[in-house]
Order: structure tokens, then C-alpha cells, then sequence
């Protein structure tokens, strides 16, 4: 029997990779219902009301920002939203004074986007705040990968035992490593292609298949994720250019023909059309992408509730 | 100030000469005059019952910092932290500000020991002027003031053909070259030990490769040059291996291992730490078993500290942002004795060969020993009474991963000279001063 949970464990959400099942199908769960809360014509309910939620977003982000200050504005939370540029960091401000300013605005959650790995836990071990990781260098992108999860069970109704294949720069992306916690977790099986040079050591130990081609990638997948390329690695040391890129690993409609009946397409954001994917699969009848946008909300609002609401309530 | 001390009733642990037996250590005018049972003298006594007397330790790779980076260590705190680990001597590697890479740096930081130092203090010369890597450094000048080796440390000596001339160079002299092996190329920005963990955390590796390759290199341009290559800070298995063979092929090179890749593990960096990132990083199982196995078939010659201070505030960032180095002066004997001693890789008196008597012999230094005749240089130590490490360092700095840890090993008391430079049962009882900005969040 599988055991319920109703809470989390931590105060903080730092990654995947300390969630256990049972957490990630409650996170799943109730995102299912704050789905229907932004389909009604008053999209807000007063969760979160009289709790300050502030956005640190030390890294540029555009989805990810939007994203969680729609959700914390439909659980009727008090948001600020704080960048580094035109801030203190600029003048030479540490991570941890920044924080600790904040800290003394006493917010009951900061949502933190850093360009280092662990940035998010070095706040979680010294602010009474819940932290919420929404993005640390390489390392985790925990609610990227709930959103991912939210659409994989939307659009085929289990994880368990679904073929996830992640196309792609894995060595700097931190959906993947999140993604890879959470299917792992989930009894999905995960294959990852990419280019050797931007495969990270001993990836196979993480409960993975690493293959050579695209084509392996794609066959008998039911999901196909593809990875942004950043375009400033092209032309150096970890291939060669993106034209190369696009001919051996760019999705194309083309190839996604050799793919199983019922595949879904997905992106975390941004694209590169023309480069990862062709703009016939990023905008085709299998593409999901749109829908994980929406799912974010979705999923970002039941994760702030978790860690901020549900045990307000209590 | 007499220097003269009869330290009595303690087993007196001597691999130099193999001896291991209760005995006194009479040491007059600084020097160890006589060893043997039951000695009296009308100098003072310093009790050593249930105490393990060993001579001095040496440490080959320190980073005392001064000149121009005072606010993380001076050679009068360095030092004392090095004989509250039972240190009776360091040598201080050259990446100062100004490096020591000509003799003005060397005599003043030699002058500076001898007026505020409880150690002594050997300087290590830059290889390269302004440890630039592009032109020797006047070596045979930094040797006539007193350097006893020279080193780029901190940076790989990137051109094989400035590797060579220095091996050459310093050949005539008699002094190693002490190499930090590392391919910056290969390293290319990372921050950890690139394996699972760094693939786990998403962090930057700095793969064994890095090492390997330059160390590869160096063993043949120190067979070729037939000069004494010491290979500081080994870290990975292939560098073992390939000391391994060079020695069979008699070539001269002498390698050090530092306590905390010993103790530590790659897996560890998984808590963020900055007290976790050093270079070369902490390493995996692999090889850490493989150095640990070097220790005991006798590849390694010495456990050195790679005693790296840094202020508070420099290591209370993000782990990517956070400069290199741990300090170890302190806890190196303990570190080591739990975890080769007693965990039976290696006897006490192989330690004690790898912290004092190897050191001295690589280096060419005095000490190492406590044959009559030679320095007054005594540890005593005691290996029943665990203790736990505090964040009461004597060091400026208090970056060390092992706060909080439970050992065995405990320095007692460091004599320098016949004088007693540091003793716990002195300073058991007194409050540590206050430091405040090190504040456990």
C-alpha cells in the first residue's frame, strides 16, 4: 500500500534529489487542483494572504520569474521581486548580506535563481525563510522538473514506466539533473544523447542509459525532451557549431518520425529554433511545450503552498 | 632563555633510528646531547609519563601568507599554530605578496621568524620570477638566503621548457623543484573533483587527468635532467602510479600526501562547504584508497599540510566563489593517526617517519631525528584521550573541515630548541580568545 503524505518534510525546496516519492505526488497532486483555480474566470484564492514571497532572481530569467509571481499572486501572497542588476550586488554585496537584508524585511519565503550550484542552500542553512531553489547553476531546477512531471501524467496518465529520452547539453543543464531525480524516483526509464563532450562523468550512475544518437534516443521514447544549447558554446571547445549541432541533434520533423505513436515533445525554455529543435516540432501537433507553461503556474502555486500555506494552516 | 630540557618517562618513537622504548631526551644548548634511560640533570624537566616523544614534525608545505596577506596569517600565527600541531618546523611556500621569487622576501621572512616565529621556518623560493611561469626566478640567490626549494605552488609550472631549466638549475644547487601538478586547461574552470559528485552537484570538475598528465610530464623531464622532483599535494592514483615507475627507473622523485585527502572524500562536497574546496580537490574512493595504499608500501614519502588559511569572509560564499585551501597545521597528527593508525594501514612509527623524519630527509633538512647532535626538535604526544576539535584554532584562520570532530592524537607539547614553544597543559585551563567574527550560524 502506498503510504499517504500531507506535508513536506523540509521548510525549504532545494532540488529534487531530497524528495521522496510520496512528496512528489502530493507536490503533483495539488497542483492538480491550483490547475483549476487559474481556469476560473476569478483566478485567486487567499492561501498565501498577509505572507511576504520575495523573487531573488540573481540570474536572468524571463519564464521562470513570471511564472512563480503569477502563482504567488493567485495564493493572494505579498511578492517583491529583486534582481541584481540595479541593486546592491552590483556594488560588490555578498549572497549572504543580500540575504540577510532581506531577512530583516522578514519574508516568510524567498524564491532564489543563482548562477552558482548550492547558492540556495547556503540561504536554507542560515534564514528562517523556507527557500525555494527555482534554478542553481548546473545543479537542480526542482520546479522545472514538477511542471515536467505534471505534463508527462497530464498527457499520458503515469510516470511510472514511461521512456523519457533528454537530448542535449547535459553537462550544464539543471532541468536534466532534476528531471533525473524526479523520473528516477518515479520508475520512468531515462535515456540521455547529447554530444560526448557535454556528457558529465559517471552520468550513468544517476539510474540513466546514456546512448550514442539521436535515433536511438527517439526510439520507443514516449517522451522527448529537448535541452536549450547555449549558443555562446558553439565554435569552442564542446562542439564545433551549431549548424553541426542541428544536423546530428536538432529534433526535426524528419526525424521524429521514427518516434512511437503518441510521443510528446517537450522544452524547458528557451528555444533555439533551428538549432535543437525545428520550429515544425516546437510548434507541431506533438509539442507540449505551451502546456508546460501553463502547468508551471499550476505546479509552482502547489509548491509555495506546501511549504508556506499548508503548514500556516495547520 | 636556557635551552636545555630533560624530558622524562616517555616512549620515545624514533623511526630514524628504529628505536621505540621508554627512555629520557636530554637536549642541552638546543641540542639533543643524550638519549637513554633514566638520565638526570639539573635542567628542567618536562614530564612526558603516557606520552609518546617524538622528534619534531616537519611540514613541507605551509602557506604563512606573510608578506601581504596579513588579515589570513603572519608567520607569528602560522607558527604557532604550527606547534600547537606539533610542528617544530614549516616551509613556507613563495605565492606571498610580493612572492618570494628574490632574496629580499627571503631574508625578511626569515628575520621575521627569528624575531616573532615559534617555529623554524625554511622559505620556499618562487620558481618563476613573479610566478609568472615565463623566466627563472634567481634561484641561486633565494637558495644563498636560505630557501631550501622552490615552487610555483598554487600554479602548475605550465612551460616544460621553464620545467627543465629549472630542474637543471636547481640540480647544481642540490634543492627540489616542488611541482603543483595540474593542467589548467583540463581544470577549465572547475571547482571540485570531477566524477559522479561533481556531475551530481552540477559543479565545475577538475578531473584526476589534470594531474596525471603533468605529472607524466614532469617524470621524464626529472629523469632526463636527473634532478629532484617533489611533487607536492599528490591526489590521484595515475600520479601514484607513475611515481611509482619513475622511482623503479631511479628517477629522483619524492612525493607528499596531505591529511585531507586521506580523510576526505569527493561525496563530502555534497553538504557546499567552502572548508571542503581545496586544489587539487578532494578525491574519490579510488584514489583515495590508492594514496592511502602509496602510504603504506612506502611510495609516499610525506604527509604535508598544504596549511591554507583564508579570512572568514573570503570562504562565506558561494562554493564556486570561494578561494582554494583548508588550514591543517593543527590537525593534521590527529587526522592521520585516526585514520592510518588506528585503522591499522600503518603503525605509529611509520607516521611519525612520514610527518618528521621523511620530510627532513626529502628536503634535505635538520631535524627528523633525535640522534645526539641534532635539533632539540621533540613532539610529545598523546594517543588515549580523544578530544574534539574546536574552532579555537592559534591560526588566523579557522577554515578547517575537521570542527567538530571526535580524535585521537593529541599534540601535548612542542619543543623547539630545547624550549617549550607550546604545551596544552598550560593553556588547557585558559579561555581561547574570543573570535567572534567566526560565529557558527
Amino acid at each position: 500500500m502506498r503510504t499517504q503524505t500531507s506535508a513536506l518534510r523540509s521548510k525549504d525546496l532545494l532540488g529534487i534529489e531530497p524528495l521522496s516519492p510520496e512528496e512528489i505526488t502530493l507536490i503533483l497532486d495539488t497542483a492538480e487542483g491550483f490547475k483549476e483555480v487559474s481556469e476560473r474566470p476569478v483566478k485567486k484564492v487567499p492561501a498565501l494572504r498577509g505572507q511576504l514571497v520575495i523573487n531573488l532572481f540573481m540570474e536572468a530569467s524571463t519564464r521562470t520569474r513570471v511564472s512563480f509571481e503569477i502563482a504567488e499572486k493567485r495564493l493572494s501572497a505579498d511578492t517583491l521581486s529583486f534582481s541584481a542588476s540595479g541593486s546592491a550586488v552590483e556594488k560588490g554585496e555578498t549572497l549572504i548580506d543580500t540575504a540577510q537584508n532581506l531577512m530583516a524585511m522578514a519574508p516568510d519565503m524567498i524564491v532564489i535563481r543563482h548562477k552558482h550550484p548550492g547558492a540556495p542552500k547556503m540561504l536554507a542553512d542560515r534564514l528562517p525563510a523556507s527557500i525555494i531553489n527555482a534554478g542553481d547553476g548546473a545543479h537542480e531546477h526542482p520546479t522545472q522538473a514538477l511542471l515536467d512531471a505534471f505534463t508527462i501524467r497530464e498527457k499520458l496518465g503515469r510516470l511510472q514506466g514511461v521512456n523519457v529520452s533528454i537530448i542535449g547539453d547535459i553537462s550544464h543543464s539543471r532541468v536534466v539533473r532534476s528531471n533525473i531525480h524526479l523520473l528516477t524516483k518515479m520508475k520512468a526509464n531515462v535515456t540521455l544523447a547529447g554530444p560526448p563532450s557535454l556528457m558529465p562523468a559517471e552520468v550513468e550512475r544517476m539510474g540513466v542509459r546514456v546512448v550514442n544518437s539521436l535515433n536511438e534516443a527517439i526510439d520507443g521514447a514516449d517522451v522527448i525532451m529537448m535541452l536549450r544549447v547555449q549558443l555562446e558554446r558553439q565554435g569552442k571547445l564542446s562542439f564545433p557549431s551549431l549548424r553541426e549541432y542541428y544536423n546530428t541533434f536538432g529534433l526535426t520533423p524528419e526525424r521524429l518520425r521514427r518516434a512511437k505513436e503518441g510521443v510528446i515533445v517537450m522544452h524547458p525554455g528557451p528555444m533555439n529554433r533551428g538549432v535543437e529543435i525545428a520550429s515544425d516540432v516546437a510548434d507541431g501537433p506533438y509539442s507540449v511545450i505551451l502546456e508546460q507553461v501553463t502547468n508551471g503556474v499550476a505546479v509552482r502555486m502547489a509548491v509555495l503552498y506546501l511549504l508556506g500555506g499548508a503548514h500556516m494552516a495547520e | 632563555m636556557t635551552m636545555n630540557i630533560l624530558i622524562r618517562n616517555g616512549r620515545v618513537v624514533d623511526p630514524s633510528r628504529g628505536i621505540d622504548a621508554k627512555l629520557d631526551v636530554l637536549i642541552e644548548d638546543g641540542v639533543v646531547s643524550k638519549i637513554d634511560k633514566k638520565l638526570t640533570s639539573s635542567a628542567e624537566v618536562l614530564d612526558a609519563s603516557g606520552f609518546i616523544v617524538a622528534p619534531g614534525f616537519i611540514d613541507l608545505h605551509t602557506h604563512l601568507r606573510e608578506p601581504g596577506h596579513e588579515h589570513k596569517e603572519t608567520i607569528a600565527t602560522g607558527t604557532r599554530a604550527a606547534v600547537a600541531g606539533g610542528y617544530t618546523a614549516v616551509c613556507a611556500m613563495a605565492n606571498t605578496m610580493p612572492p618570494n621569487d628574490e632574496r629580499a622576501v627571503t631574508e625578511m621572512m626569515i628575520a621575521e621568524a627569528a624575531r616573532n616565529g615559534a617555529c623554524r621556518v625554511y622559505p620556499i623560493g618562487a620558481v618563476s620570477k613573479g610566478l609568472k611561469g615565463e623566466a627563472l626566478a634567481e634561484i641561486a640567490d633565494l637558495r644563498a638566503a636560505g630557501c631550501v626549494g622552490v615552487s610555483d605552488d598554487g600554479k602548475p609550472v605550465y612551460n616544460a621548457q621553464l620545467m627543465r631549466r629549472a630542474l637543471e638549475y636547481c640540480s647544481m644547487l642540490g634543492i627540489p623543484v616542488i611541482a603543483h601538478e595540474e593542467d589548467a586547461n583540463l581544470v577549465e574552470g572547475g571547482v571540485m573533483h570531477e566524477g559522479y559528485y561533481s556531475t551530481l552537484l552540477g559543479m565545475g570538475g577538475m578531473p584526476a587527468a589534470s594531474e596525471e598528465t603533468m605529472v607524466a610530464r614532469d617524470v621524464i623531464l626529472a629523469r632526463v635532467t636527473n634532478a629532484h622532483l617533489h611533487i607536492a599535494h599528490l591526489s590521484t592514483a595515475g600520479a601514484v602510479d607513475a611515481v611509482r615507475n619513475a622511482r623503479a627507473q631511479g628517477v629522483k622523485v619524492t612525493c607528499e600526501v596531505t591529511p585531507h585527502h586521506i580523510a576526505l572524500g569527493d561525496d563530502a562536497v555534497q553538504s557546499f562547504s567552502t572548508y571542503l574546496k581545496m586544489n587539487p580537490p578532494l578525491r574519490s574512493t579510488e584514489h583515495r584508497e590508492a594514496i592511502i595504499d602509496a602510504i603504506a608500501d612506502g611510495t609516499i614519502d610525506a604527509i604535508a599540510t598544504d596549511h591554507a588559511p583564508h579570512h572568514f569572509d573570503e570562504k562565506n560564499v558561494e562554493f564556486d566563489l570561494a578561494p582554494f585551501g583548508i588550514i591543517g597545521l593543527e590537525t593534521a597528527f590527529a587526522v592521520c593517526y585516526d585514520r592510518l593508525v588506528r585503522e591499522k594501514v600503518i603503525d605509529l612509527s611509520r607516521l611519525i617517519d612520514l610527518m618528521s623524519c621523511g620530510p627532513a630527509r626529502v628536503f634535505n633538512l635538520g631535524g627528523g631525528t633525535l640522534a645526539a647532535g641534532s635539533f632539540g626538535d621533540v613532539t610529545l604526544l598523546d594517543l588515549e584521550t580523544p578530544f574534539q576539535v574546536t574552532n579555537t584554532f592559534r591560526s588566523k584562520a579557522s577554515n578547517s573541515p575537521f570542527v567538530g570532530e571526535t580524535l585521537h592524537g593529541r599534540v601535548v607539547s612542542t619543543v623547539v630548541g630545547g624550549v617549550v614553544k607550546y604545551d596544552l597543559r598550560e593553556t588547557a585551563g585558559a579561555t581561547p580568545e574570543p573570535k567572534s567574527r567566526k560565529r557558527k550560524r
